[in-house]
């Protein structure tokens, strides 16, 4: 038993999907890095807002788009709360963490030139990376990289010495989706700012594990996807300082987002809705708010306590496994474990273990140059949430030792 | 043999298994006894898209027949390519381009391997087919 202030079996009984079979076995639910499972109280709250309320918001003077316009606008002072961020019009709704990473990227067009220096770093998701290479090939900037260690920890004294007054931009993930590596990134956002530098955290893998205090952080962006935290697909939180939401130019034209328009000339609408052009997702921005209501409940700490506790049972039982190799090493690691059996491909053990009904990733993970940088055409990842147990990590465990013994 | 009677022996051969582990296992053990494919032929542009491992696919004409051989770092798709290779190599470009591949579905290798995989599946038999028509094309 895993010592925790968490009744994990009745959490497991808010997940109708974990009662499921997977080729006639229980499902063992262990790609959470990649999408997080559902709990029946947000489920509750979709099905609400479609039998009850579904309107179109900010524009009607009739009651369901009254009543609608209040749930969700309330949703993003939850998100406004949960992240402690200062005005609710910081508070950006978008269709999950790329759309804001674009976001930002395609406002800071105007703003870079031949000459200027970002900074990205070297165990980046593809959504962080593709976005500030297509900003550097508008603008002429140059795309540096902060590079890691075999541990997959950011060398800071690297970082350090990579930036100056070129520097602009410097972007980094909270946690890393393929390594589970924690990254300083109050330091990382400290030193950035020192030389002028704007910093943007892509906190998708981070936010089911960890409620950050983005004031304390002092951060200049910061965006989430909702379906990473038990909320719905579609969509996640930009958070940008309101000075410079101020200062980037609208992403999207459309309805919404606008204060007149003539043929001649279009005026902005105020944060946030400058950037929220079109009909948002209402539904999943007030299902956001239900899964931070969920998540809260159960608190962040008893969650991170028994993840923690949880990745280190599983770690020791994997590596026990002859040939098992982890990658990802960090002192400061959550929620993933990324390995590979000498001589055994990560898709092999992945459908085996599928077969198996355990769940997990096998490839690259979106993060090519990680793999790049091991020399490894990929690996498995198991991710583990709080609604996993010890008895599951046991399948895991016996399910690759299956694998190995099938595949070798 | 024709590909038509080859399809029909595989098809015996894993109607013979009861359960998943004894199909992968023959899977696996097919993957490992597939001939190695000549190193020169293991470059980029023989690779097959849309496959999570890598594939290698190489073919060549003898005489009025064509010759597959192939190669994968992930031992399962070994397998698969080692069965499809069984089936289609050493006949007719002409033969090759008509085949059905219906067995796929009978020996329930579609039905029961991962999408992106059954994408990868689909992208092999594509290759297989690509060759024999660029053959066919030489040919005539």
């Amino acid at each position: 038993m895993i010592e925790t202030s968490l009744d994990i079996a009745a959490i497991r009984k808010d997940f109708p999907i974990l009662n499921r079979e997977v080729n006639g076995q229980p499902l063992v639910y262990l790609d959470n890095a990649a999408t997080s499972q559902t709990p029946q109280q947000v489920i509750d709250v979709i099905v609400d807002y479609y039998h009850n309320y579904n309107a179109n918001i900010h524009r009607g003077v009739h009651r369901l788009s009254q009543e609608a316009t209040d749930v969700y606008e309330e949703a993003r002072k939850k998100i406004q709360k949960h992240f402690n961020i200062a005005k609710s019009h910081e508070v950006i709704f978008t269709s999950g963490t790329t759309h804001g990473i674009n976001l930002v990227a395609t406002g800071f067009t105007s703003f870079l030139k031949k000459g200027d220096e970002v900074l990205v770093s070297a165990m980046e998701h593809h959504s962080n990376i593709v976005p500030w290479q297509m900003l550097c090939e508008r603008t002429g900037a140059q795309l540096k990289v902060i590079p890691m260690n075999l541990d997959g920890e950011l060398v800071m004294e690297e970082y350090q010495s990579l930036l100056c007054e070129n520097t602009k931009l410097v972007f980094c993930n909270h946690v890393s989706n393929a390594l589970g590596t924690i990254n300083p990134i109050k330091e990382i956002i400290d030193a950035a700012h020192e030389v002028g530098a704007a910093v943007l955290i892509d906190g998708a893998q981070a936010a089911a594990h960890i409620k950050p205090d983005l004031q304390a952080l002092d951060v200049d962006f910061y965006t989430v996807s909702a379906h990473k935290m038990c909320g719905p697909t579609g969509v996640g939180m930009l958070y940008g300082k309101e000075e410079w939401l101020k200062k980037l130019p609208p992403y999207q034209g459309g309805g919404e987002m606008i204060a007149e328009v003539t043929f001649e000339k279009t005026t902005y609408a105020d944060l946030p809705h400058k950037f929220e052009a079109g009909t948002p997702n209402i539904c999943g921005g007030i299902a956001f708010g239900a899964a931070l209501d969920y998540m809260n409940h159960l608190g962040f700490d008893a969650i991170s306590q028994y993840e923690d506790e949880l990745i280190q049972y599983a770690t020791a039982q994997l590596l026990a496994i002859d040939g098992l190799k982890i990658y990802g090493t960090a002192k400061h690691k959550t929620s993933v474990i990324s390995f590979n059996i000498e001589g055994i491909h990560p898709y092999d053990i992945g459908t085996i273990l599928d077969k198996l009904g355990i769940a997990v990733r096998t490839g690259h993970h979106c993060a090519q140059p990680i793999m790049d940088f091991y020399k490894i055409p990929g690996t498995v990842r198991a991710s583990f949430s709080f609604y996993n147990t010890k008895e599951e990590v046991d399948k895991l465990v016996e399910g690759v030792k299956r694998a190995k013994s099938m595949l070798q | 043999m024709t590909i038509q009677e080859i399809q029909e022996e595989i098809i015996d051969e894993f109607s013979t298994f009861d359960d998943w582990m004894q199909r992968y296992e023959y899977m696996i053990e097919l993957g490992k006894s597939l001939p190695i494919i000549d190193e020169q032929y293991k470059v980029d542009d023989n690779l097959i898209k849309g496959c999570q491992s890598k594939v290698w696919v190489h073919a060549e004409l003898d005489d009025d027949k064509l010759v597959f051989t192939a190669d994968s770092d992930a031992i399962i798709t070994k397998g698969i390519i080692a069965i499809l290779i069984r089936a289609f190599s050493n006949q007719k470009p002409q033969d090759i381009i008509d085949a059905d591949t219906a067995f796929i579905d009978e020996i329930g290798l579609k039905e029961h391997l991962s999408p992106t995989r059954a994408n990868g599946l689909v992208s092999m038999v594509k290759q297989l087919k690509l060759y024999a028509v660029a053959y066919q094309t030489q040919l005539k």
